[in-house]
């Protein structure tokens, strides 16, 4: 109820004081939140440099009293992957040689893909760009068996070149999606009064549309290489043992059931394989949150 | 000869890419419908045999349990996941100063591979050594927290993970929505003496209709698609309490050697996937269109 003898300085005062706390209660509400998301980064980072003694008699959130570097040492160079214990090293380069060529590959015909889509529309190729489109969405688990024999016939089974493949194939839908919407908004006048002037097909891709590019091959690439960094499942399904990828290897160590656990190792082992991904968001987090929109509110 | 190829470029280049995705993705779903029709077991057979394996699969006590688990972890997961990004969105829709740090913060879980987040959790969650004795450390010795080995509540933990990885995303997705709201209204209601929260309970959030859906069909998708999550938290265990369709497609596949269950539930992972998603891309398409 409004006290109409209250003079009206007063409850300008007392409406401002709600607006602080009102702000205050915000401010406290963001950064509890912020701690829950930081929290599991912050147990891995100190659970990584704290000894095994330490682990089992201290706190999962308390500070290492003394930092040590060995659990890093170990997941990197010794640590074992079943049989072999040799760390996450091995599997780490795989992952990299896996990534660099699947990224650019697929890159590279998703430009080329999405500049046909949008700028020289042929009868059908509406139809052509909704079944590949179509392909982004199918759950992986329907192509697993017949890949598998496919990558056997083409006798790449099990390598490095046949998971390439794979990524290639399935990033396809996604790559010519993101250049079709970005290539899509150049006005098509651009294309035609090239074509008058006498440029042709790969000219105009090359000297017009390829400089206008960046932006969208950077949010296309970072795309890529995080689904391919991260992948499991294809990774897990389509190598052998000394093809694995950096993913496939971490799951391994953690899961490994001989000698005493080290939860240390594990700790250091899984940042070591988030580092990569990690560092593109922290370098690149703008194209990164554009390519995770355009990928999944299609564009 | 060259003014031919300069006429069909388009089409010869775009062709590698749609005959690949023509074998690689409607010839293997066609594969895998086939082989789902069939006794295959440890090799592929094609001499069809009607539905004999979804049959076994409909019959099947783990399959059983993997949809379930699949219908409560999908709930969750997207009712919270989408409820928490709301929230969060809002939240940081206040002129917020540190705006960006903020946002970098809650988003970053989800560029790291699920492989990576499940063994965090894992760690977190670990009976003996995580969440647990921390809080027992704190003096509540009676404190118990053993989802992650407990078959009843296992599947718990996998919401409890996926929710931390995702929902910062959501939260972008929804950011994004808010700020394409037509401001003049929003003034214009402001002036009008209209609280906040009626704003945004009767102008802002109807008008994010189209975000929400948009959210929906990416969470979903995740859901069905889960797999390494539950590899690397839990193993699909204890026994099969955590298994999902994706894990006991897997299993069946790699582990067990029974091809017919393997092909039978990947069809069934898929129909769910188009059921979701076929409406909701052919009506973009057409509004695209017209």
């Amino acid at each position: 109820m409004t006290d109409l003898s209250m003079p009206q300085t007063q409850t300008r005062t007392q409406s401002a004081t709600g607006k602080i706390a009102l702000r205050w209660l915000l401010y406290v509400l963001l950064g509890l939140f912020a701690l829950y998301y930081l929290m599991p980064l912050f147990v891995m980072l100190t659970t990584s440099l704290k000894s095994l003694e330490e682990i089992r008699t201290g706190s999962l959130i308390s500070l290492p009293r003394e930092v040590s570097f060995d659990a890093w040492k170990t997941a990197w160079a010794s640590a074992c992957t079943g049989i072999q214990c040799e760390g996450l090293r091995p599997y780490f380069w795989n992952s990299v040689l896996i990534a660099v060529p699947a990224v650019a590959i697929s890159t590279l015909l998703g430009a080329l893909n999405g500049y046909v889509v949008a700028q020289w529309k042929f009868k059908g190729a509406n139809i052509i760009f909704s079944l590949m489109l179509f392909g982004c969405f199918i759950p992986f688990q329907v192509v697993l068996l017949p890949m598998a024999r496919v990558l056997g016939l083409m006798e790449i089974a099990g390598t490095i070149p046949g998971l390439i493949f794979v990524h290639v194939v399935y990033g396809l839908g996604f790559t010519t999606l993101f250049f079709r919407n970005y290539y899509v908004t150049i006005p098509a006048e651009l294309t035609k009064a090239a074509r008058v002037d006498g440029a042709g097909f790969l000219r105009i891709f090359w000297s017009i549309f390829l400089p206008l590019s960046l932006p969208i091959i950077v949010v296309t690439v970072i795309w890529q290489f995080t689904q391919i960094w991260n992948d499991f499942l294809f990774g897990v399904s389509f190598s052998e043992a000394g093809t694995q990828p950096v993913t496939v290897a971490l799951n391994n160590i953690v899961n490994s059931t001989t000698g005493v656990k080290e939860y240390n190792v594990d700790m250091a082992a899984a940042i070591i394989a988030g580092l990569p991904t990690l560092l593109v968001y922290v370098v690149a987090g703008k194209y990164f949150i554009r390519g995770l929109t355009a990928g999944s509110v299609k564009g | 000869m060259s003014e031919w190829l300069e006429n069909h470029l388009p089409k010869v280049v775009l062709a590698p890419s749609f005959i690949a995705v023509l074998i690689f993705v409607y010839g293997f779903i066609g594969w895998t419908a086939w082989v789902s029709l069939t006794r295959s077991k440890l090799l592929p057979k094609y001499e069809i045999n009607g539905f004999i394996q979804y049959e076994r699969l409909f019959a099947s006590p783990r399959w059983d349990t993997a949809i379930n688990n699949l219908y409560l972890f999908g709930a969750l997961f997207i009712v919270i996941a989408m409820v928490l990004g709301l929230l969060l969105a809002i939240l940081l829709d206040q002129k917020i100063r540190v705006e960006g740090v903020i946002r970098t913060i809650y988003l970053y879980p989800m560029a790291l591979s699920m492989i990576v987040t499940g063994t965090a959790w894992k760690w977190i969650l670990n009976p003996g050594l995580g969440i647990e004795s921390m809080v027992q450390g704190w003096g509540f010795t009676n404190f118990e927290f053993d989802w992650l080995v407990n078959p009843d509540y296992a599947i718990y933990t996998i919401v409890i993970a996926a929710i931390w990885q995702s929902s910062g995303f959501v939260m972008a997705l929804f950011l994004a929505g808010l700020r394409s709201v037509d401001g003049e209204i929003i003034k214009a209601a402001q002036v009008d003496g209209i609280p906040t929260w009626r704003i945004y309970t009767a102008i802002i959030i109807p008008s994010m209709a189209p975000i929400f859906l948009s959210a929906f069909i990416v969470l979903a998708h995740l859901a069905i698609k889960s797999f390494d999550l539950v590899i690397a938290l839990t193993g699909g265990g204890p026994g099969y309490a955590t298994d999902l369709p994706a894990t006991y497609m897997y299993a069946m596949a790699f582990s067990r050697g029974d091809i017919g269950q393997a092909a039978s539930s990947a069809m069934i992972m898929m129909l769910v996937v188009f059921a979701i998603v076929v409406p909701y891309l052919y009506s973009e398409l057409r509004a695209k269109n017209d």
